[in-house]
């Protein structure tokens, strides 16, 4: 027996096991996405889509509307904050406290690393100004320095709310401020032992008496052990004032980015689902978050299909799963959601979602690397989602991976941050009313 | 396992081959412990046993087969023969197992692991007996 001729014909086999193709006529988005059977090979199917420059180059936007990078060369942009005066507030930095447990995590870190911006964790939030409104920033400052991976961020009654990947804090702002020097106040500790998932996002109530931070899983499917899921995969109510909190939805594996729909005053996130169950499977979605739902993770997905790499588990829990609304693709990684308000772009644009997707890793024909619009009609999804911005991914290399998106309705513009060309980019109408004719992408992102 | 054939491995590489004779039955010990308790560090522990297999059976491997190579050109090499061959069926097996191992939490293991881990304990343990049963006459 040749060992190298075995050895040869286990990689082939092994390469074989790297799963079957996504199938293009599978409906991935939308409130019944197919859940077809799962796929687990031996190999997941890693397709890292290397960094390239932009050059002189931008990202797509539809017909009537002009793309700008406000800026560039920041460290690591995620979620962005448009304050009373116009002013943005860009969180800068890469979180993340999880221990590497098997041979499995040390590779797939160094393999996940290829795809990512080599540029260090900013651990700041930068102040940018564009008081002209030409598209560039004029203005920028180091607003607040030295945090621990800021992600969420939120303006309440003359307070500007940070999540830092281990807690929650309040900082005094007065109109025009471009620094804070003034030190934190800890509204709440945020659950940080191991942060597998790090990302708090954050976003206030309608009203500013509540703050909702959502807080991701500490695993993909609890195979650390459930005993460091504890308040993971979950949406916290935090009471402005006080620093009381309540969990009002679990299993929701990681809960990315929180908005609030402006028709209904109800809270929605954008959530990531589980991978290594094959290219089209589990659908990331956009749900509202609904007062004391359970969304699955880890034992179910898509309301009540079993995980059955779950062991124990628990039919009691799942019985009462939760179906999410929306389903956006499988592996698109949505990490920005943002309503259009007050009329929003006009047109097609008018009420919906703007919804920012970094990209897949775990299946072969990349999924994402865009930002999408979802129409909504009476505070509901109300049609297939489109592409607003597209080209971050040319040719099989990445050039940017959308985080957060902002829509600014004084402005009329959209923000999108872009974590791997470290831009902010503004989209803007080029006419007052701009209502482009778009064909609808018949979601297969 | 009285195969004809002077072989006796250099002290050592027969040092190098205890590492996956003790590794591979370990982790199928730690493979039958997390089936029985679904307690998660188990498989972390059976996934690096595995690896540690994998990395010293890997290199005693090659040792092994340059050990081959130079006994067959003076015939006589059923027995060398016969101890690559389990020890590279075993490492091959293990290979596949580690990718096994690397899914997450029940799928690291389940049968078809556990079924893997079985043969490369066996292959492993076959080979170390080949290997270290030989007559007491210097190749290396």
């Amino acid at each position: 027996m040749n060992r190298f001729s075995l050895a040869a014909s286990t990689l082939a086999l092994a390469l074989a096991a790297c799963g079957s193709p996504s199938d293009p006529n599978l409906n991935e988005v939308g409130p019944r996405p197919a859940i077809p059977e799962r796929n687990q090979t031996l190999i997941p199917p890693m397709k890292i889509s290397l960094p390239a420059a932009w050059g002189n180059e931008t990202p797509t936007v539809p017909a009537g509307f002009a793309i700008t990078p406000l800026a560039t060369d920041l460290r690591i942009p995620r979620q962005m904050l448009v304050l009373p005066n116009g002013d943005i507030l860009v969180a800068e930095g890469r979180g993340g406290g999880a221990p590497p447990l098997r041979p499995k995590d040390v590779i797939a870190g160094v393999i996940k690393k290829r795809g990512n911006t080599q540029v260090d964790s900013g651990n700041r939030i930068t102040l940018l100004r564009d008081a002209d409104g030409d598209g560039r920033a004029e203005v920028r400052e180091i607003f607040i320095a030295d945090l621990n991976a800021p992600y969420g961020l939120a303006f309440v009654d003359g307070s500007i709310y940070v999540a830092a990947q281990d807690a929650l804090l309040r900082f005094p702002y007065q109109d025009g401020q471009t620094r804070i020097t003034a030190p934190a106040e800890e509204v709440t500790k945020l659950p940080s032992r191991l942060n597998h998932h790090w990302t708090k996002a954050l976003t206030a109530s309608a009203d500013g008496t509540k703050l909702y931070v959502g807080i991701g899983s500490n695993s993909n499917v609890g195979e650390r052990g459930m005993a460091v899921e504890e308040e993971r995969a979950v949406v916290w109510e935090i009471d402005r004032l006080t620093g009381a909190r309540r969990t009002i939805a679990s299993g929701i594996r990681n809960p990315t980015a929180l908005a609030i729909e402006p028709t209904s005053n109800l809270l929605w996130s954008v959530v990531n689902e589980r991978d290594e169950l094959g290219p089209q499977l589990v659908p990331d979605y956009l749900t509202q978050v609904r007062d004391g739902a359970f969304y699955g993770w880890p034992y179910s997905y898509w309301g009540k299909t079993l995980d059955p790499r779950v062991k124990p588990q628990k039919p009691e829990l799942v019985a009462r799963a939760v179906t999410p609304d929306y389903a956006l693709g499988n592996h698109v990684a949505a990490l920005g959601l943002s309503f259009a308000r007050d009329g929003g772009f006009g047109g097609r644009f008018t009420d919906g979602a703007f919804v920012g997707m970094h990209g897949s890793w775990n299946r072969q024909d990349p999924s994402g690397f865009k930002v999408a619009w979802v129409p909504f009609s009476g505070g509901r999804p109300s049609g297939p989602p489109v592409d607003f911005a597209t080209g971050f991914l040319k040719d099989g290399k990445a050039r940017g991976r959308p985080v957060g998106v902002v829509f600014d309705p004084t402005r009329r513009i959209l923000l999108v941050a872009d974590d791997l060309s470290n831009t902010v980019w503004r989209i803007a109408p080029t006419t007052a009313a701009a209502t482009p004719a778009l064909s609808v992408d018949n979601t297969r992102p | 396992m009285l195969l004809p054939g002077a072989y006796r491995p250099h002290p050592l590489h027969a040092l190098m081959l205890a590492f996956p004779v003790a590794l591979f039955p370990a982790q199928l010990v730690a493979d039958i412990t997390y089936l029985n308790t679904a307690e998660l560090q188990w498989t972390n522990f059976a996934a690096w046993l595995n690896a540690g297999a994998l990395v010293m059976g890997g290199l005693v491997g090659v040792w092994a087969v340059v050990d081959l190579v130079r006994i067959s050109r003076r015939g006589g090499a059923r027995r060398p023969l016969a101890y690559v061959s389990a020890l590279a069926l075993a490492w091959v097996i293990g290979l596949v197992n580690a990718f096994k191992h690397s899914q997450d939490a029940w799928s690291s293991v389940g049968a078809f692991g556990l079924i893997l881990s079985i043969l490369s304990a066996v292959l492993v343990l076959i080979a170390g007996w080949i290997a270290w049963s030989g007559r007491p006459q210097e190749i290396v």
